[in-house]
């Protein structure tokens, strides 16, 4: 329907302005690294103008456009700045190609109501753009940290060879360091250890506790749920200070009493906090997914037969399977990321991951914390795309039409 | 039907009435559905909800100057602390048979380093005249005025037994008193000196700043969610991968990104010298203070923000703000007087987490908040694993604690616990 909106040529001048003003800003970057931004701006701004008003009057052709564009803008970001010039070239050229033409014919219009005020369209493209802002926002941290984790240099910014494109400029040091380095090793496989089992107590203590909860009649089952969920809201550092003085009690009587190895013991304590921790992402994912659980499957099951066990693990836990499961992940995050409780709980031998990267940014600032740091974007890249498809098939298997 | 309640009450199958048979059911349901709740319950309470009221505890428990001098404080009853005189004999021989007793337990340190947090100076002087006080017999060498006053000055001074005085309840309010930059003294509670009130300052600025971080995540989150919750379903589940991904991404990882953006020599600075908008010699101080904690924790709350005010957001039917601009209402009317109260509920959940989750965030403002931009729960943290003041970390942790939980008590009830969604 929106497709069908009338689309019309603009005066040039409209184009013209909008497109310097583009142009300008491209100029800006371009004058900066030649250290004169303002002659940068206006070359930018008169080139800019002169090409759409040249497209438009004299060659009125937009596929050669596109190719002059492209191919000539890739040729001054080669002349300016090498590989990496080449490569904004190319883009930019892309993008004004495409710019000046969506303006001049008004195809910015074409996917939008009729009726709407010129007013409306600019707001409509202004909060567009407010919004990829603060997608920006949200990204731009996290997409940083990778190239400089190749950085062959021990600093935390880009190298000017890096910025060249320079193979030089990178180098895998980082993750080499991380991969031989003692402490680091070892405090990865203290996480390593430490998070699944803490993710297996809380998702087997929570999956049963969710499954009694979803049950009609529980009586206190509000102030039961309140408490259950009280870990995720209690400030980690009183979670830690109580958990601190509890377990330094336990540890006491362990190793004294019943007379433990020490490390076994700490690994305990650290293992029974996080489980803690962990236990009220399991409720909450595995409770709304029993929303969804049909009773009368259940009721089926034993009308043929089937004792309670046998219906919980033929029947329901094949459905509620992807929310455990996302549960799971939870808390295992949770664990992996954990670093308070840690902190006030465990002692040096069950330094975990997380915990070396905390001393390592408040002390010695060493970039192999940003070779770990790109390690963990990929492991949660990994579990977030779990996470998705667990939920479409969660989604599927309870017969609600999949987002 | 009618047979059935003449012959008196309904039978089961087993012949016992149907109602207790229905009840005997229930209650058979019940048990069976807390039972499944029972392990986990039990789990929680013991290593979560016990250790942190036993925690509470700490921050009015005093019992150490009554155990350690537990003769002394008999006889301080009877010395008025008042009347500007030092105490008499008795007490003093009660004081050195204490000391004696704890010096052999090695207990006398320990109340020396408690009576410092009160009056400065008192745990050296503890530890000093601990070495000499030892050689004294507590029969023999009486009397001991004389002798203790030449061991230590301190002892000669009428403020030290009013400040031992002072604290030797059992149960005390000391800890809270100093928790909010007072003190308790033989006059009752006065506020501390002024140098020493920081707690207070503290308290507000964690406050205040939440209250930004807070104000931040909404100015930026509702275009978002806006925007995710009004475009076509294949589109926006892309775009939520971009809000996602960072609430996947470990805390520490974000927080040493920001770390590397904010720095002098960070990506933020060297961009914009480049740019040539701010010179070389002039770089913005963006790290290690309130602005860096503020930035660096929005970033990290955000996505908390987004996700509530996603999901009202996506039950808004956008029919309402058609029929509205159908009857002549503006774009501006139509989004204020029909779109936006009807966000409202996305907001408040969206702010009561990110304000609970915030006003208790330790690890990014110890990163990079430096000194002018820590919260409450950085000095918590310093009172336990620094200055070794718990009952006083213990205080600061209550009162933080009745904050969250009264938040949490109001989310509950415009939200619902139940309700939380992740992902």
């Amino acid at each position: 329907m929106a497709a069908l909106t009338p689309i019309s040529r603009k005066p040039l001048s409209v184009v013209l302005p909008t497109v310097a003003i583009a142009g300008g800003f491209l100029g800006m970057f371009v004058g900066a690294g030649q250290d004169n931004v303002l002659l940068g701006i206006v070359i930018g701004a008169a080139l800019m103008a002169g090409l759409a008003w040249l497209y438009i009057n004299v060659l009125d052709n937009e596929r050669v456009a596109r190719w002059i564009t492209i191919l000539g803008l890739a040729a001054i970001g080669f002349f300016f700045a090498g590989i990496t010039g080449l490569i904004v070239g190319l883009l930019a050229g892309w993008f004004f190609a495409f710019f000046i033409f969506w303006l001049y014919e008004g195809r910015y219009r074409q996917k939008l109501l009729p009726y709407m005020t010129a007013g409306q369209v600019l707001w409509h493209y202004t909060f567009r753009v407010i919004c990829g802002a603060i997608f920006v926002f949200l990204i731009t941290p996290i997409l940083v940290v990778l190239p400089l984790s190749f950085n062959a240099q021990d600093f935390f910014t880009f190298t000017p060879e890096m910025l060249r494109l320079d193979p030089e400029g990178y180098s895998l040091k980082h993750y080499r360091d991380f991969f031989t380095n003692n402490e680091w090793q070892r405090s990865f496989k203290n996480s390593l250890i430490i998070a699944p089992i803490a993710t297996v107590i809380s998702v087997t203590l929570g999956t049963l506790a969710a499954i009694g909860l979803s049950q009609s009649h529980v009586p206190g089952r509000r102030a039961i749920m309140g408490i259950l969920i009280s870990p995720m809201i209690v400030p980690l550092i009183i979670s830690a200070t109580g958990m601190f003085f509890f377990y330094s009690d336990i540890g006491r009587f362990l190793e004294g009493t019943l007379g433990m190895n020490k490390n076994f013991v700490g690994y305990v304590k650290v293992v029974l906090a996080h489980a803690v921790l962990g236990i009220p992402f399991v409720i909450i994912t595995v409770t709304a997914t029993l929303v969804g659980f049909d009773q009368s499957l259940t009721r089926a099951a034993a009308n043929m037969g089937a004792g309670p066990v046998r219906t919980f693990f033929k029947i329901q836990m094949p459905l509620i399977l992807p929310g455990v499961i996302s549960g799971g992940l939870f808390a295992f995050i949770t664990s992996f990321d954990e670093v308070v409780v840690v902190l006030f709980v465990g002692s040096a031998s069950q330094k975990t991951l997380p915990w070396q990267m905390f001393t390592g940014l408040r002390e010695q600032i060493s970039p192999t914390i940003l070779a770990v740091a790109t390690i963990l974007v990929v492991i949660s890249i990994a579990l977030l795309t779990t996470v998705e498809l667990l939920r479409r098939r969660s989604e599927r298997l309870r017969g609600l039409t999949p987002a | 039907m009618t047979d059935a309640t003449q012959s008196g009450p309904m039978l089961a199958a087993d012949g016992t009435p149907l109602k207790k048979s229905l009840a005997r059911s229930l209650r058979r349901r019940k048990l069976r559905a807390l039972a499944l709740i029972a392990p986990l319950l039990l789990f929680v309470l013991l290593s979560f909800v016990i250790p942190i009221v036993s925690m509470l505890f700490r921050s009015v428990e005093n019992g150490i100057v009554s155990q350690t001098l537990p003769l002394t404080v008999v006889e301080l009853q009877n010395w008025d602390a008042e009347s500007g005189e030092l105490p008499d004999e008795a007490l003093y021989a009660a004081f050195a048979k204490d000391m004696v007793a704890a010096i052999d337990a090695k207990e006398h340190t320990k109340l020396g380093s408690r009576l410092n947090y009160e009056q400065t100076g008192m745990s050296s002087m503890f530890r000093q005249s601990g070495r000499k006080i030892k050689r004294l017999d507590p029969e023999a060498d009486a009397p001991f005025k004389e002798k203790l006053i030449e061991i230590h000055d301190g002892w000669g001074d009428v403020n030290i037994w009013r400040v031992i005085k002072t604290h030797a309840v059992p149960i005390t309010n000391g800890y809270f008193l100093n928790a909010v930059d007072m003190q308790r003294t033989p006059e009752g509670a006065q506020a501390q000196p002024e140098d020493k009130r920081i707690l207070i300052k503290l308290f507000g600025r964690t406050l205040f700043m939440s209250l930004i971080i807070t104000g931040s995540c909404i100015l930026l989150a509702y275009p978002i969610s806006y925007l995710l919750a009004n475009l076509p379903m294949r589109v926006s589940n892309m775009l939520m991968i971009l809000v996602l991904l960072p609430f996947w991404t470990s805390l520490l990882v974000r927080t040493s990104a920001w770390k590397v953006m904010l720095q002098q020599q960070g990506v933020i600075n060297e961009t914009l010298v480049w740019l040539g908008f701010v010179a070389d010699d002039a770089r913005l101080v963006i790290i290690n203070n309130q602005f860096g904690t503020i930035i660096a924790m929005t970033h990290i709350l955000l996505p908390f923000m987004i996700l509530p005010m996603y999901s009202v957001m996506q039950t808004i039917p956008p029919t309402y703000t058609r029929a509205a601009k159908s009857m002549g209402a503006t774009n501006w009317t139509t989004f204020w007087r029909i779109y936006f109260p009807q966000s409202i509920p996305g907001i408040g959940a969206g702010s009561i987490l990110v304000f609970i989750l915030a006003i208790g965030y330790y690890i990014t403002p110890e990163i990079v908040g430096g000194t002018k931009g820590v919260f409450i729960s950085n000095r918590i943290a310093y009172h336990i694993s620094s200055s070794l003041n718990w009952g006083l970390a213990a205080a600061l942790g209550t009162i933080l604690l009745a904050v969250v939980l009264l938040l949490y008590w109001c989310y509950d009830k415009i939200v619902g616990i139940d309700n939380v969604k992740l992902g």
